[in-house]
């Protein structure tokens, strides 16, 4: 067992290899995983079990908190603070305050998916140990990653780098911290 | 690279063959990270920087001597200002449409053109959203437009679609910056591992945030941007629907008509849209990316032209039909004015410029030549600005009582306003292809026939 390291990388040339390898590791039992590309690959997803998160559900949380908001606040001014009769209309008109609580809704919606994007995965992150690979650089252009991480409980330095071998990749290297 | 550039792509193809990962990060990075900046790139930013002082110049004699300065007198109170905040915000209306709508539509062809229209409605918004406030009269207290405890103990009329604007289009231009930047992020990521510049790795490093395309992150990614799509499509709509109700909700006669809103989205998406080629067809030219922006794209972009044209074409021949028929003497006599009277000269050559001339959009050989279409996307700039123009001066100049008419004249000072916030749509969008990349790489990525998994492997 090594400690000294994050977890080991290896590294394919084309979408389909990774997405194979990524499969091989999940049935090989590894569950620490992670794969780094250049785009988003749906079948990638579906090989780390990835499908689900708790983004919609924060979105709509916020959303509907926006929408309240929007509509209180009109109701708070119109009715309550600041009640004033134009054109003899009722206090609380409510069909004039459909616009702005739409509109707030989407904005808190809207700036809850980013921050909600931003939490769920953990960025702004300065460091990662990924970027010690000399060659990770890559994975923002055209070569595709699997790293298996050392807190894995089936990570064995030689077998792991074994295992990582029998996939055909074009490199194996060491994460360190 | 160059053998990709000289094979032109069939006319169904939307991106030429021979691309790789490889090639296509590089050869859109390049024109970013490259330390040789481009001799037309200069040319454009004097011109852009120059028209930019221009506005700043038109600006500061507005702040010391008052809205004077521009033709608006009672009663056409509205003139320059409003017609230039609704032709520009319409314009950014197509940005939102090529990346929110025709993402949820699965449309692939946007992926390349996504990026600089998204851009193109940061700007647009940017550019709109000056005019409200350089009207208002007292634009430093701007900050009155919204709700907050103040000692004058007053609140805005949350009855007004003039309220609901400052809420829509403030809602509007934060949700574009945020979709843009979401977009932007993976490429970032990009330029902060490909460029050799110290001052540069860190500058894409801190604002790509630590991106480095985990598969946990690119799958709550694809979330977000289905989501952001889902929220930026109806509040698009909703955008341009709250502009119309600035019109149809008073009773002036010419405004107060219940088809404004689809028109006007139409209308918005028409200008957008000829907005969009006036900068794609320049573009891919001089930085030869007819491999990734191909005839394909010009000619879909010409196609949705070509519909929404039909659409605004409709809505003119409705609203002087409803005039007619709805018996109405004043909304009869507005149109009439407006055929007739002291702005037919505006009113015709609207017609000429959004109906007449696109028609020549169904020839293939007119749509099939990037000048032409050019040149017809210019026509629709100026045919949509004509018609906000004599949408908001002729209904105010001749609304029910001939004794209270008058005409509106634009002065120097109302040009060079206009003149001068398309100086600054120009310095921005220079300063945008230089520093970031101007079509999303990784969308781009996922384009290319390498990017499909074989499934067959599966076993």
């Amino acid at each position: 067992m090594t400690k000294g390291i994050y977890g080991l990388m290896a590294e394919f040339d084309n979408p389909t290899a990774l997405v194979n390898a990524a499969r091989a590791a999940r049935e090989k039992g590894f569950r620490k995983l992670d794969a780094y590309t250049p785009f988003p690959i749906e079948e990638l997803s579906e090989a780390l079990h990835l499908h689900k998160n708790r983004l919609p559900l924060i979105v709509l949380f916020f959303g509907i908190c926006g929408g309240t908001l929007g509509y209180l606040l009109q109701y708070f001014v119109t009715v309550w603070y600041f009640p004033i009769n134009i054109a003899g209309r009722p206090l609380h008109s409510w069909p004039s305050y459909i616009v702005i609580t739409f509109e707030v809704t989407i904005l808190f919606a809207a700036i809850s998916t980013v921050l909600g994007l931003f939490a769920l995965c953990g960025l702004p992150m300065p460091y990662h140990p990924a970027f010690n690979v000399p060659r990770f650089a890559l994975a923002s252009r055209n070569r595709f990653f699997l790293c298996i991480e050392s807190t894995d409980p089936l990570f064995d330095h030689d077998r792991t780098v074994e295992f990582l071998e029998s996939l055909e990749p074009r490199e194996v290297s060491e994460v360190a911290h | 690279m160059a053998d990709v550039t000289e094979r032109p792509p069939s006319r169904d193809k939307i991106i030429a063959p021979g691309y790789t990962f490889g090639t296509v990060t590089d050869q859109i990075s390049t024109v970013v990270l490259t330390k040789k900046t481009p001799l037309f790139w200069f040319a454009g930013i004097t011109v852009g920087l120059s028209l930019l002082f221009l506005l700043l110049w038109a600006c500061a004699l507005l702040f010391t001597k008052g809205v004077g300065i521009w033709g608006i007198m009672i009663p056409v109170g509205w003139g320059f200002a409003i017609t230039n905040f609704v032709w520009w915000i319409g314009i950014g209306h197509a940005g939102t449409l090529i990346s929110a709508i025709l993402l949820l539509l699965n449309q692939a062809w946007r992926n390349s053109i996504n990026r600089f229209a998204e851009a193109m409605t940061l700007f647009a918004v940017a550019c709109a959203g000056m005019f409200p406030i350089l009207h208002l009269g007292r634009p430093w207290l701007a900050y009155w437009l919204f709700p907050y405890p103040n000692t004058m103990g007053v609140q805005p009329n949350f009855r007004s679609p003039l309220v609901w604007d400052v809420f829509a289009v403030s809602t509007y231009a934060t949700v574009s910056a945020l979709f843009w930047y979401v977009g932007l992020m993976p490429d970032l990521a990009t330029l902060r591992d490909r460029t050799t510049s110290r001052f540069a790795k860190f500058a894409y490093g801190i604002l790509a945030m630590g991106w480095r395309g985990s598969a946990r992150h690119w799958s709550v990614y694809e979330t977000a941007s289905l989501l952001l799509a889902g929220l930026a499509t109806p509040l698009v709509l909703s955008v341009h629907t709250v502009v119309s109700f600035d019109f149809t909700i008073a009773i002036v006669p010419g405004w107060h008509s219940t088809f404004f809103p689809p028109y006007f989205v139409a209308g918005a998406i028409y200008s957008g849209f000829a907005m969009v080629l006036v900068l794609a067809i320049p573009l891919r030219a001089a930085y030869g990316l007819q491999g990734l922006i191909t005839d394909k794209h010009l000619d879909n972009a010409a196609k949705v032209m070509l519909a929404t044209g039909l659409i605004v074409a409709y809505a003119y021949i409705l609203e002087t039909f409803t005039a007619w028929y709805s018996g109405n003497v004043y909304e009869g006599a507005a149109i009439w004015n407006r055929m007739t009277g002291p702005y037919a000269v505006s009113y015709w050559a609207l017609i000429t410029c959004n109906i007449v001339a696109p028609q020549l959009l169904w020839f293939k050989k007119i749509r099939g030549n990037p000048v032409t279409l050019f040149l017809s996307s210019i026509v629709v700039l100026i045919g949509m600005w004509l018609e906000r123009y004599v949408i908001i001066v002729s209904s105010l100049a001749q609304d029910f009582v001939p004794a209270a008419w008058g005409n509106f004249h634009a002065t120097r000072w109302d040009w060079a306003t206009y003149v001068g916030t398309i100086g600054l749509f120009i310095f921005l969008f220079f300063l945008f292809i230089r520093l970031l990349p101007m079509i999303s790489i990784f969308e781009v990525r996922t384009l290319l026939p390498e990017a499909k998994v074989e499934e067959e492997v599966r076993g």
